[in-house]
Protein backbone atom coordinates (compact mmCIF):
# COMPACT_ATOMS: atom_id res chain seq x y z
CA UNK A 1 0.00 0.00 0.00
CA UNK A 2 1.15 3.28 -0.92
CA UNK A 3 1.88 5.63 2.34
CA UNK A 4 -0.93 7.45 4.06
CA UNK A 5 1.52 10.23 5.18
CA UNK A 6 4.55 11.09 3.51
CA UNK A 7 4.65 11.15 -0.02
CA UNK A 8 3.88 9.37 -3.83
CA UNK A 9 6.10 9.37 -6.69
CA UNK A 10 4.56 8.02 -9.60
CA UNK A 11 6.51 7.62 -12.75
CA UNK A 12 7.87 5.19 -15.21
CA UNK A 13 11.35 4.03 -17.07
CA UNK A 14 9.84 4.90 -20.95
CA UNK A 15 9.59 8.94 -19.70
CA UNK A 16 13.04 10.76 -19.64
CA UNK A 17 11.43 13.41 -17.20
CA UNK A 18 10.78 10.54 -14.93
CA UNK A 19 14.70 9.40 -15.57
CA UNK A 20 15.49 13.13 -14.89
CA UNK A 21 13.78 13.29 -11.34
CA UNK A 22 15.15 9.63 -10.38
CA UNK A 23 18.64 10.80 -8.62
CA UNK A 24 15.97 12.85 -6.57
CA UNK A 25 13.90 10.11 -5.38
CA UNK A 26 16.97 9.59 -2.01
CA UNK A 27 16.86 12.66 -0.82
CA UNK A 28 12.99 12.26 -0.93
CA UNK A 29 13.06 9.23 0.85
CA UNK A 30 15.56 10.75 3.09
CA UNK A 31 13.34 13.05 4.42
CA UNK A 32 10.15 10.90 5.23
CA UNK A 33 8.04 7.80 4.12
CA UNK A 34 7.94 7.68 0.64
CA UNK A 35 6.29 5.31 -2.00
CA UNK A 36 7.63 5.13 -5.65
CA UNK A 37 5.21 3.77 -8.01
CA UNK A 38 6.74 2.35 -10.73
CA UNK A 39 4.45 1.81 -13.89
CA UNK A 40 6.84 -0.19 -16.02
CA UNK A 41 10.25 -1.30 -15.20
CA UNK A 42 11.39 -2.27 -11.62
CA UNK A 43 14.78 -1.19 -12.61
CA UNK A 44 13.39 2.30 -12.06
CA UNK A 45 14.63 3.73 -8.60
CA UNK A 46 15.86 0.39 -8.10
CA UNK A 47 17.26 0.32 -4.56
CA UNK A 48 15.44 2.87 -3.21
CA UNK A 49 13.19 2.43 0.04
CA UNK A 50 9.34 2.85 -1.03
CA UNK A 51 9.87 2.05 -4.46
CA UNK A 52 7.45 -1.00 -5.56
CA UNK A 53 6.11 -1.79 -9.06
CA UNK A 54 2.31 -1.45 -9.96
CA UNK A 55 2.08 -4.07 -12.14
CA UNK A 56 -1.94 -3.80 -12.42
CA UNK A 57 -1.91 0.30 -12.57
CA UNK A 58 -4.17 -0.11 -9.69
CA UNK A 59 -2.51 2.43 -7.22
CA UNK A 60 -1.77 4.81 -10.47
CA UNK A 61 -5.55 4.32 -11.29
CA UNK A 62 -6.40 4.92 -7.72
CA UNK A 63 -4.65 8.12 -7.37
CA UNK A 64 -6.23 9.63 -10.92
CA UNK A 65 -2.97 9.55 -12.15
CA UNK A 66 -3.05 11.17 -15.71
CA UNK A 67 0.68 12.13 -15.74
CA UNK A 68 4.22 11.13 -14.81
CA UNK A 69 5.98 11.59 -12.66
CA UNK A 70 3.42 12.90 -10.28
CA UNK A 71 4.28 13.73 -6.60
CA UNK A 72 1.52 13.74 -4.13
CA UNK A 73 1.78 14.89 -0.46
CA UNK A 74 -0.76 12.62 1.58
CA UNK A 75 -1.37 13.17 5.19
CA UNK A 76 -4.01 11.05 7.55
CA UNK A 77 -4.75 9.34 4.51
CA UNK A 78 -6.21 12.17 2.43
CA UNK A 79 -3.71 14.05 -0.66
CA UNK A 80 -3.01 17.82 -0.08
CA UNK A 81 -0.85 18.10 -2.64
CA UNK A 82 0.30 17.13 -6.14
CA UNK A 83 2.72 18.80 -8.58
CA UNK A 84 2.95 16.98 -11.90
CA UNK A 85 5.68 16.72 -14.65
CA UNK A 86 9.39 18.34 -13.31
CA UNK A 87 8.25 21.72 -11.85
CA UNK A 88 11.06 22.64 -9.57
CA UNK A 89 9.41 24.79 -7.35
CA UNK A 90 6.33 23.06 -6.98
CA UNK A 91 8.32 19.60 -6.09
CA UNK A 92 9.96 21.87 -3.79
CA UNK A 93 6.78 22.92 -1.96
CA UNK A 94 5.16 19.59 -2.33
CA UNK A 95 8.23 18.08 -0.99
CA UNK A 96 9.13 20.48 1.74
CA UNK A 97 12.44 20.27 0.26
CA UNK A 98 13.92 23.89 -0.16
CA UNK A 99 16.74 22.70 -1.81
CA UNK A 100 15.43 19.77 -4.38
CA UNK A 101 16.22 19.65 -7.69
CA UNK A 102 19.32 22.45 -7.71
CA UNK A 103 20.98 21.73 -10.82
CA UNK A 104 17.90 20.96 -12.52
CA UNK A 105 16.14 22.88 -15.12
CA UNK A 106 13.12 24.86 -13.98
CA UNK A 107 10.98 22.75 -15.71
CA UNK A 108 10.36 19.68 -18.14
CA UNK A 109 6.97 18.03 -19.19
CA UNK A 110 6.16 14.87 -18.12
CA UNK A 111 4.57 11.95 -20.24
CA UNK A 112 1.11 10.04 -20.25
CA UNK A 113 0.61 7.90 -17.35
CA UNK A 114 0.20 4.67 -18.47
CA UNK A 115 -3.43 4.38 -17.11
CA UNK A 116 -4.10 6.49 -20.17
CA UNK A 117 -2.52 4.34 -22.50
CA UNK A 118 -5.45 2.97 -25.50
CA UNK A 119 -7.54 0.83 -24.38
CA UNK A 120 -6.04 0.34 -21.06
CA UNK A 121 -8.53 3.23 -19.29
CA UNK A 122 -11.56 1.50 -20.05
CA UNK A 123 -10.32 -2.10 -18.29
CA UNK A 124 -8.49 -0.30 -15.72
CA UNK A 125 -12.15 1.33 -14.69
CA UNK A 126 -13.63 -2.35 -15.05
CA UNK A 127 -11.67 -3.69 -12.95
CA UNK A 128 -11.50 -1.46 -10.13
CA UNK A 129 -13.65 1.37 -10.85
CA UNK A 130 -17.24 2.13 -10.26
CA UNK A 131 -18.40 2.04 -13.86
CA UNK A 132 -22.24 2.29 -13.21
CA UNK A 133 -23.17 -0.43 -15.35
CA UNK A 134 -25.84 -2.25 -14.96
CA UNK A 135 -26.74 -4.71 -17.72
CA UNK A 136 -27.15 -8.20 -17.97
CA UNK A 137 -23.43 -10.23 -18.39
CA UNK A 138 -23.93 -12.56 -21.41
CA UNK A 139 -20.87 -15.32 -20.86
CA UNK A 140 -20.25 -16.84 -24.81
CA UNK A 141 -17.91 -20.05 -25.26
CA UNK A 142 -14.14 -19.17 -25.07
CA UNK A 143 -14.75 -20.59 -28.92
CA UNK A 144 -17.85 -18.98 -29.62
CA UNK A 145 -17.26 -16.16 -32.49
CA UNK A 146 -18.09 -12.98 -30.73
CA UNK A 147 -20.07 -11.67 -33.97
CA UNK A 148 -21.61 -14.91 -34.46
CA UNK A 149 -23.12 -15.48 -30.62
CA UNK A 150 -24.34 -11.85 -31.13
CA UNK A 151 -26.76 -13.10 -34.05
CA UNK A 152 -27.38 -16.65 -32.23
CA UNK A 153 -29.21 -14.58 -29.75
CA UNK A 154 -31.20 -12.12 -32.23
CA UNK A 155 -29.70 -9.17 -31.61
CA UNK A 156 -28.77 -7.96 -34.98
CA UNK A 157 -30.72 -6.63 -38.19
CA UNK A 158 -29.43 -9.38 -40.18
CA UNK A 159 -25.96 -7.40 -40.62
CA UNK A 160 -23.00 -8.30 -38.24
CA UNK A 161 -22.98 -5.71 -35.33
CA UNK A 162 -20.05 -4.71 -33.18
CA UNK A 163 -20.04 -7.37 -29.93
CA UNK A 164 -20.87 -4.97 -27.32
CA UNK A 165 -17.53 -5.61 -24.27
CA UNK A 166 -17.77 -3.90 -21.35
CA UNK A 167 -14.64 -1.97 -22.46
CA UNK A 168 -16.53 -0.92 -25.64
CA UNK A 169 -19.44 0.19 -23.87
CA UNK A 170 -17.59 2.29 -21.29
CA UNK A 171 -15.88 4.17 -24.18
CA UNK A 172 -19.26 4.74 -25.57
CA UNK A 173 -20.17 6.40 -22.67
CA UNK A 174 -17.89 8.99 -22.42
CA UNK A 175 -19.08 10.51 -25.19
CA UNK A 176 -22.06 11.98 -22.91
CA UNK A 177 -22.17 13.33 -19.69
CA UNK A 178 -25.13 11.52 -18.98
CA UNK A 179 -25.54 8.68 -16.39
CA UNK A 180 -25.71 5.44 -17.56
CA UNK A 181 -28.74 5.02 -15.45
CA UNK A 182 -30.60 7.80 -16.75
CA UNK A 183 -34.10 6.21 -18.02
CA UNK A 184 -35.10 7.81 -21.38
CA UNK A 185 -38.36 6.44 -21.39
CA UNK A 186 -40.30 3.69 -22.64
CA UNK A 187 -39.55 2.10 -25.71
CA UNK A 188 -42.49 0.11 -28.22
CA UNK A 189 -44.15 -2.26 -28.50
CA UNK A 190 -42.52 -3.56 -24.97
CA UNK A 191 -42.66 -0.38 -23.10
CA UNK A 192 -38.81 -1.50 -21.85
CA UNK A 193 -37.42 1.44 -19.99
CA UNK A 194 -34.49 2.15 -22.00
CA UNK A 195 -31.31 3.49 -20.11
CA UNK A 196 -28.38 5.39 -21.51
CA UNK A 197 -26.51 2.41 -20.97
CA UNK A 198 -28.54 0.40 -23.43
CA UNK A 199 -28.42 3.11 -25.90
CA UNK A 200 -24.75 3.19 -25.37
CA UNK A 201 -24.67 -0.77 -25.89
CA UNK A 202 -26.76 -0.80 -29.08
CA UNK A 203 -24.80 2.02 -30.40
CA UNK A 204 -21.96 -0.20 -30.19
CA UNK A 205 -23.45 -2.97 -31.98
CA UNK A 206 -23.97 -0.18 -34.94
CA UNK A 207 -20.84 0.85 -34.84
CA UNK A 208 -21.01 4.27 -33.95
CA UNK A 209 -17.93 6.44 -32.11
CA UNK A 210 -18.73 7.58 -28.66
CA UNK A 211 -19.05 11.45 -30.34
CA UNK A 212 -22.18 10.05 -31.88
CA UNK A 213 -23.86 9.23 -28.87
CA UNK A 214 -25.69 12.51 -28.06
CA UNK A 215 -27.41 12.45 -31.62
CA UNK A 216 -28.24 8.81 -30.82
CA UNK A 217 -29.84 10.14 -27.76
CA UNK A 218 -31.71 12.83 -29.04
CA UNK A 219 -33.03 10.52 -31.86
CA UNK A 220 -33.80 7.66 -29.22
CA UNK A 221 -35.79 10.58 -27.22
CA UNK A 222 -37.32 11.69 -30.03
CA UNK A 223 -38.96 8.29 -31.25
CA UNK A 224 -40.03 8.17 -27.59
CA UNK A 225 -42.31 11.06 -27.81
CA UNK A 226 -46.20 10.08 -28.58
CA UNK A 227 -46.94 12.21 -30.93
CA UNK A 228 -44.08 10.36 -33.25
CA UNK A 229 -46.36 7.18 -32.93
CA UNK A 230 -43.51 4.86 -32.55
CA UNK A 231 -45.90 1.86 -31.67
CA UNK A 232 -47.72 2.66 -34.88
CA UNK A 233 -44.53 3.12 -36.99
CA UNK A 234 -43.12 -0.55 -36.26
CA UNK A 235 -46.15 -2.64 -36.21
CA UNK A 236 -48.03 -1.32 -39.38
CA UNK A 237 -48.03 -3.29 -42.49
CA UNK A 238 -46.82 -0.21 -44.60
CA UNK A 239 -43.41 0.56 -45.27
CA UNK A 240 -42.24 3.70 -42.75
CA UNK A 241 -38.76 3.39 -40.32
CA UNK A 242 -38.03 6.61 -38.30
CA UNK A 243 -35.94 8.59 -40.14
CA UNK A 244 -33.31 10.61 -39.03
CA UNK A 245 -32.54 14.46 -40.27
CA UNK A 246 -29.52 16.10 -37.95
CA UNK A 247 -29.67 19.69 -38.32
CA UNK A 248 -26.85 22.52 -36.16
CA UNK A 249 -23.17 22.10 -35.86
CA UNK A 250 -22.91 19.28 -34.18
CA UNK A 251 -23.94 16.91 -36.79
CA UNK A 252 -21.28 19.07 -39.03
CA UNK A 253 -18.68 18.52 -36.34
CA UNK A 254 -19.08 14.63 -35.86
CA UNK A 255 -19.49 14.18 -39.68
CA UNK A 256 -22.91 13.23 -40.32
CA UNK A 257 -22.99 13.45 -44.26
CA UNK A 258 -25.22 16.22 -46.19
CA UNK A 259 -23.39 16.18 -49.40
CA UNK A 260 -22.29 13.92 -51.72
CA UNK A 261 -24.77 10.51 -51.64
CA UNK A 262 -26.17 11.91 -48.58
CA UNK A 263 -28.94 9.73 -48.36
CA UNK A 264 -26.67 6.48 -49.69
CA UNK A 265 -23.65 4.74 -48.17
CA UNK A 266 -20.19 5.55 -47.10
CA UNK A 267 -20.35 7.50 -43.84
CA UNK A 268 -19.82 5.75 -40.58
CA UNK A 269 -22.35 9.06 -38.73
CA UNK A 270 -25.23 8.23 -40.77
CA UNK A 271 -24.96 4.37 -41.11
CA UNK A 272 -24.44 4.08 -37.48
CA UNK A 273 -26.51 6.46 -36.09
CA UNK A 274 -30.06 5.52 -37.91
CA UNK A 275 -28.96 1.76 -37.15
CA UNK A 276 -28.38 2.92 -33.06
CA UNK A 277 -31.83 3.98 -33.35
CA UNK A 278 -33.36 0.93 -34.96
CA UNK A 279 -31.49 -1.40 -32.86
CA UNK A 280 -32.63 0.20 -29.96
CA UNK A 281 -36.35 -0.64 -31.17
CA UNK A 282 -35.29 -4.02 -31.87
CA UNK A 283 -33.19 -4.97 -28.87
CA UNK A 284 -34.81 -2.65 -25.80
CA UNK A 285 -38.38 -2.29 -27.52
CA UNK A 286 -38.55 -6.53 -28.64
CA UNK A 287 -39.79 -4.60 -32.32
CA UNK A 288 -38.71 -7.21 -34.70
CA UNK A 289 -39.95 -7.88 -37.93
CA UNK A 290 -42.33 -10.93 -38.11
CA UNK A 291 -43.48 -10.07 -34.61
CA UNK A 292 -44.87 -7.34 -33.99
CA UNK A 293 -43.26 -5.83 -36.86
CA UNK A 294 -46.03 -6.38 -39.46
CA UNK A 295 -44.84 -4.87 -42.26
CA UNK A 296 -45.50 -6.45 -45.56
CA UNK A 297 -42.26 -5.16 -47.62
CA UNK A 298 -40.25 -2.63 -45.18
CA UNK A 299 -38.09 -0.29 -47.25
CA UNK A 300 -33.92 -1.00 -47.22
CA UNK A 301 -34.31 2.65 -44.67
CA UNK A 302 -35.36 0.11 -42.03
CA UNK A 303 -31.47 -0.78 -41.70
CA UNK A 304 -30.73 2.99 -41.37
CA UNK A 305 -31.91 6.16 -42.45
CA UNK A 306 -30.18 8.98 -41.20
CA UNK A 307 -28.27 11.91 -43.19
CA UNK A 308 -28.09 15.76 -42.21
CA UNK A 309 -29.06 19.18 -43.97
CA UNK A 310 -26.57 20.71 -46.33
CA UNK A 311 -27.34 24.23 -44.60
CA UNK A 312 -26.81 27.60 -46.64
CA UNK A 313 -27.80 30.98 -44.61
CA UNK A 314 -29.71 32.08 -47.73
CA UNK A 315 -32.37 28.73 -47.05
CA UNK A 316 -34.16 28.16 -43.67
CA UNK A 317 -32.85 25.10 -42.31
CA UNK A 318 -35.65 22.93 -41.13
CA UNK A 319 -34.92 23.31 -37.29
CA UNK A 320 -35.13 26.99 -37.98
CA UNK A 321 -38.30 26.39 -39.78
CA UNK A 322 -38.97 23.81 -36.57
CA UNK A 323 -39.18 27.09 -34.29
CA UNK A 324 -35.01 26.15 -33.03
CA UNK A 325 -32.24 28.94 -33.16
CA UNK A 326 -29.69 28.27 -35.95
CA UNK A 327 -27.15 27.58 -33.87
CA UNK A 328 -29.13 24.90 -32.06
CA UNK A 329 -27.94 21.32 -33.03
CA UNK A 330 -31.34 19.37 -33.21
CA UNK A 331 -32.53 15.57 -35.08
CA UNK A 332 -36.06 15.54 -36.74
CA UNK A 333 -37.42 12.13 -36.51
CA UNK A 334 -39.91 11.65 -39.61
CA UNK A 335 -41.37 8.18 -40.39
CA UNK A 336 -40.07 7.66 -43.86
CA UNK A 337 -40.33 5.27 -46.40
CA UNK A 338 -38.43 5.22 -49.38
CA UNK A 339 -36.51 7.45 -51.74
CA UNK A 340 -38.12 8.37 -55.06
CA UNK A 341 -36.19 10.70 -57.57
CA UNK A 342 -36.92 13.63 -59.26
CA UNK A 343 -35.62 14.38 -62.65
CA UNK A 344 -35.65 17.58 -64.27
CA UNK A 345 -32.29 18.04 -65.67
CA UNK A 346 -34.59 21.04 -68.12
CA UNK A 347 -35.96 23.55 -65.82
CA UNK A 348 -34.72 27.04 -64.98
CA UNK A 349 -36.95 29.16 -63.41
CA UNK A 350 -38.70 28.51 -60.32
CA UNK A 351 -41.69 28.17 -61.25
CA UNK A 352 -41.28 25.31 -63.90
CA UNK A 353 -39.35 23.45 -61.38
CA UNK A 354 -42.08 23.73 -58.82
CA UNK A 355 -44.60 22.13 -61.47
CA UNK A 356 -42.39 19.54 -61.94
CA UNK A 357 -41.76 19.25 -57.76
CA UNK A 358 -45.65 19.30 -56.76
CA UNK A 359 -46.47 16.62 -60.48
CA UNK A 360 -43.90 14.00 -58.26
CA UNK A 361 -45.36 15.04 -55.01
CA UNK A 362 -48.32 14.09 -56.17
CA UNK A 363 -47.64 10.44 -56.58
CA UNK A 364 -47.31 9.73 -52.66
CA UNK A 365 -48.79 6.74 -51.40
CA UNK A 366 -51.50 6.72 -54.75
CA UNK A 367 -52.10 10.11 -56.79
CA UNK A 368 -55.90 9.67 -55.86
CA UNK A 369 -54.87 9.83 -51.97
CA UNK A 370 -54.66 13.20 -50.37
CA UNK A 371 -54.04 14.37 -46.74
CA UNK A 372 -52.40 10.75 -45.78
CA UNK A 373 -48.79 10.23 -45.68
CA UNK A 374 -46.31 13.59 -45.29
CA UNK A 375 -43.46 13.69 -47.64
CA UNK A 376 -39.88 14.97 -47.66
CA UNK A 377 -38.42 16.97 -50.28
CA UNK A 378 -35.02 16.59 -50.56
CA UNK A 379 -33.74 19.36 -52.75
CA UNK A 380 -30.47 19.20 -54.40
CA UNK A 381 -27.68 22.11 -54.77
CA UNK A 382 -28.25 22.31 -58.29
CA UNK A 383 -31.66 22.24 -57.85
CA UNK A 384 -31.63 24.75 -55.06
CA UNK A 385 -29.82 26.90 -57.24
CA UNK A 386 -32.49 27.62 -59.69
CA UNK A 387 -34.73 29.35 -56.79
CA UNK A 388 -32.03 31.38 -55.22
CA UNK A 389 -31.28 32.95 -57.98
CA UNK A 390 -34.48 33.70 -58.50
CA UNK A 391 -34.64 35.15 -55.52
CA UNK A 392 -37.38 32.15 -54.20
CA UNK A 393 -36.98 31.66 -50.21
CA UNK A 394 -37.48 27.59 -48.72
CA UNK A 395 -40.83 28.96 -47.41
CA UNK A 396 -42.18 30.22 -51.01
CA UNK A 397 -41.23 27.03 -52.51
CA UNK A 398 -43.29 24.92 -49.70
CA UNK A 399 -45.95 27.77 -50.22
CA UNK A 400 -46.01 27.06 -53.74
CA UNK A 401 -45.94 23.30 -53.64
CA UNK A 402 -48.58 23.75 -51.46
CA UNK A 403 -50.68 25.68 -53.65
CA UNK A 404 -50.36 23.64 -56.77
CA UNK A 405 -51.10 20.26 -54.86
CA UNK A 406 -54.29 22.01 -53.85
CA UNK A 407 -56.74 20.56 -56.55
CA UNK A 408 -60.55 19.46 -56.72
CA UNK A 409 -61.18 16.27 -55.28
CA UNK A 410 -63.81 15.25 -57.68
CA UNK A 411 -60.83 13.81 -60.09
CA UNK A 412 -59.65 11.62 -57.28
CA UNK A 413 -62.69 10.42 -55.69
CA UNK A 414 -63.12 6.63 -55.56
CA UNK A 415 -63.74 5.41 -58.56
CA UNK A 416 -62.99 8.07 -60.79
CA UNK A 417 -60.38 7.29 -63.78
CA UNK A 418 -61.90 3.57 -63.39
CA UNK A 419 -59.42 3.31 -59.89
CA UNK A 420 -61.64 2.26 -57.29
CA UNK A 421 -58.90 3.60 -54.90
CA UNK A 422 -59.53 7.34 -54.22
CA UNK A 423 -61.21 10.17 -51.43
CA UNK A 424 -64.53 9.28 -50.39
CA UNK A 425 -67.34 10.63 -52.28
CA UNK A 426 -68.71 13.32 -49.47
CA UNK A 427 -65.29 15.26 -51.13
CA UNK A 428 -66.95 15.59 -54.50
CA UNK A 429 -67.00 19.56 -55.39
CA UNK A 430 -64.29 20.41 -52.67
CA UNK A 431 -60.72 21.64 -53.11
CA UNK A 432 -58.61 19.19 -51.55
CA UNK A 433 -54.68 19.55 -50.68
CA UNK A 434 -52.54 16.62 -51.18
CA UNK A 435 -50.69 17.35 -47.75
CA UNK A 436 -51.95 17.94 -44.10
CA UNK A 437 -50.73 21.50 -42.82
CA UNK A 438 -47.32 20.75 -41.74
CA UNK A 439 -47.03 17.63 -43.61
CA UNK A 440 -44.53 18.54 -46.59
CA UNK A 441 -40.57 19.22 -44.80
CA UNK A 442 -38.52 20.63 -47.40
CA UNK A 443 -34.53 19.69 -46.92
CA UNK A 444 -31.57 20.80 -49.05
CA UNK A 445 -28.85 17.99 -49.59
CA UNK A 446 -26.73 16.41 -52.12
CA UNK A 447 -23.83 16.43 -53.94
CA UNK A 448 -22.52 20.18 -55.67
CA UNK A 449 -23.36 18.13 -59.58
CA UNK A 450 -26.91 17.16 -60.86
CA UNK A 451 -30.32 18.17 -61.36
CA UNK A 452 -31.95 16.21 -59.27
CA UNK A 453 -33.65 15.88 -56.04
CA UNK A 454 -35.41 13.54 -54.01
CA UNK A 455 -38.91 12.53 -52.41
CA UNK A 456 -39.41 10.61 -49.62
CA UNK A 457 -42.87 9.86 -48.41
CA UNK A 458 -44.24 9.91 -45.27
CA UNK A 459 -46.39 6.88 -43.75
CA UNK A 460 -49.86 6.73 -44.74
CA UNK A 461 -50.96 7.31 -41.32
CA UNK A 462 -49.33 11.04 -41.18
CA UNK A 463 -50.67 13.34 -38.42
CA UNK A 464 -51.86 12.97 -35.29
CA UNK A 465 -53.85 9.88 -36.49
CA UNK A 466 -50.45 7.72 -36.56
CA UNK A 467 -47.20 9.93 -36.61
CA UNK A 468 -46.13 13.08 -36.67
CA UNK A 469 -42.67 14.89 -37.58
CA UNK A 470 -40.63 15.65 -34.11
CA UNK A 471 -37.85 17.60 -33.75
CA UNK A 472 -35.10 17.41 -30.75
CA UNK A 473 -32.54 19.04 -29.93
CA UNK A 474 -29.24 17.64 -29.17
CA UNK A 475 -27.65 18.03 -25.88
CA UNK A 476 -25.04 15.84 -24.00
CA UNK B 1 -12.05 -8.18 -24.49
CA UNK B 2 -11.92 -9.88 -20.89
CA UNK B 3 -11.78 -13.42 -20.52
CA UNK B 4 -14.02 -15.51 -20.83
CA UNK B 5 -15.85 -13.29 -23.07
CA UNK B 6 -18.72 -10.82 -21.87
CA UNK B 7 -21.12 -9.44 -23.53
CA UNK B 8 -23.36 -6.66 -22.40
CA UNK B 9 -27.07 -7.70 -22.39
CA UNK B 10 -28.95 -4.97 -25.57
CA UNK B 11 -32.14 -6.34 -24.51
CA UNK B 12 -35.00 -5.02 -22.18
CA UNK B 13 -33.90 -8.25 -20.25
CA UNK B 14 -37.06 -9.51 -20.21
CA UNK B 15 -37.05 -13.47 -20.17
CA UNK B 16 -39.51 -15.14 -22.57
CA UNK B 17 -42.66 -16.00 -20.97
CA UNK B 18 -44.45 -18.71 -22.39
CA UNK B 19 -48.24 -17.40 -21.35
CA UNK B 20 -50.91 -20.10 -21.09
CA UNK B 21 -54.06 -19.09 -23.14
CA UNK B 22 -57.57 -18.63 -20.92
CA UNK B 23 -59.41 -21.32 -20.96
CA UNK B 24 -62.17 -21.69 -23.75
CA UNK B 25 -65.41 -21.33 -22.83
CA UNK B 26 -68.07 -24.40 -22.81
CA UNK B 27 -70.65 -21.88 -23.88
CA UNK B 28 -71.43 -18.57 -24.66
CA UNK B 29 -74.52 -18.61 -22.71
CA UNK B 30 -74.92 -16.07 -20.23
CA UNK B 31 -71.60 -14.52 -21.36
CA UNK B 32 -71.23 -10.96 -22.96
CA UNK B 33 -68.91 -10.42 -25.85
CA UNK B 34 -66.80 -7.13 -26.46
CA UNK B 35 -66.63 -6.90 -30.32
CA UNK B 36 -64.04 -4.35 -30.36
CA UNK B 37 -63.28 -1.88 -34.16
CA UNK B 38 -59.68 -1.15 -34.03
CA UNK B 39 -60.45 1.60 -36.85
CA UNK B 40 -59.01 -0.20 -39.54
CA UNK B 41 -60.88 -0.16 -43.27
CA UNK B 42 -63.38 -2.67 -43.85
CA UNK B 43 -63.22 -4.07 -40.06
CA UNK B 44 -66.87 -2.77 -39.57
CA UNK B 45 -68.00 -5.17 -42.31
CA UNK B 46 -66.63 -8.01 -40.53
CA UNK B 47 -67.70 -6.91 -37.19
CA UNK B 48 -71.59 -6.45 -38.33
CA UNK B 49 -71.65 -9.46 -39.39
CA UNK B 50 -70.13 -11.73 -36.89
CA UNK B 51 -71.94 -8.93 -34.28
CA UNK B 52 -75.26 -10.20 -36.12
CA UNK B 53 -74.75 -14.21 -35.82
CA UNK B 54 -73.69 -13.48 -32.05
CA UNK B 55 -76.73 -11.83 -31.51
CA UNK B 56 -79.04 -14.13 -33.13
CA UNK B 57 -77.73 -16.34 -31.12
CA UNK B 58 -79.05 -14.46 -28.03
CA UNK B 59 -75.73 -13.48 -27.10
CA UNK B 60 -75.18 -9.84 -25.53
CA UNK B 61 -72.68 -8.03 -27.62
CA UNK B 62 -71.38 -4.64 -26.65
CA UNK B 63 -69.60 -2.65 -29.55
CA UNK B 64 -66.37 -0.67 -29.01
CA UNK B 65 -63.94 1.82 -30.91
CA UNK B 66 -60.41 2.27 -30.71
CA UNK B 67 -59.85 6.35 -31.50
CA UNK B 68 -56.63 4.89 -34.38
CA UNK B 69 -55.80 1.60 -35.12
CA UNK B 70 -51.87 2.98 -35.40
CA UNK B 71 -51.67 2.95 -31.08
CA UNK B 72 -52.57 0.64 -28.02
CA UNK B 73 -56.21 0.71 -27.20
CA UNK B 74 -56.24 3.90 -24.16
CA UNK B 75 -56.14 2.06 -21.19
CA UNK B 76 -59.49 3.25 -19.83
CA UNK B 77 -61.21 1.57 -22.98
CA UNK B 78 -59.45 -1.29 -22.07
CA UNK B 79 -60.43 -1.47 -18.13
CA UNK B 80 -64.10 -0.68 -19.69
CA UNK B 81 -64.51 -4.00 -21.94
CA UNK B 82 -62.36 -6.10 -19.24
CA UNK B 83 -64.90 -4.73 -16.87
CA UNK B 84 -68.53 -5.34 -18.81
CA UNK B 85 -67.33 -8.17 -21.19
CA UNK B 86 -65.91 -12.40 -20.89
CA UNK B 87 -64.78 -12.69 -24.65
CA UNK B 88 -63.60 -9.90 -26.93
CA UNK B 89 -63.54 -10.35 -30.52
CA UNK B 90 -61.14 -7.64 -32.64
CA UNK B 91 -60.78 -7.10 -36.48
CA UNK B 92 -56.67 -7.02 -36.26
CA UNK B 93 -56.14 -6.21 -39.93
CA UNK B 94 -57.28 -5.23 -43.64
Amino acid sequence: MPVTDGLIVIAKRDCPTCLLVEPLLGALAAAGPLTVLVQDDPAYAAGVPGAELDATLEHSFRLNTEFVPTLIRMQGGREVARAYGWHRGDWREVSGIATLGEGLPELRPGCASKTLDPGVAEALQLRFGNTGLTARQVSIGDAEDPVEACFARGWTDGLPVVPPTPERVLRMLAGTTRQPGEVLGLVPPDLAPCTVEKVAINAVMAGCKPEYMPLVLAAVEAALVDEFGMHGVLCTTMFCGPMVIVNGPLGRAVGVNSGVNALGQGHRANASIGRALQLVIRNVGGGRPGEVDRSTLGTPGKYSFCFAENEIPEWEPLHVQRGFAREASTVTLFAGEGVQGVVDQKSRTPESLAKSFAACLRVVDHPKLAMAGDAVLVVSPDHCRVFLEAGWSKQRLHDELMRLLTVPADALLAGADGIAEGLPAALAGKQIPKFRPGGLLIVRAGGGAGLFSAIIAGWAASGSVGSIPVTQEITA
Amino acid sequence: MTSPPILLDPTSERSPVARALSPRPDSLAGKSVAVLDISKARGDVFLDRISALLAGQGITVNRYRKPTFTRPAPVALRQQIAAENQLVIEGLAD
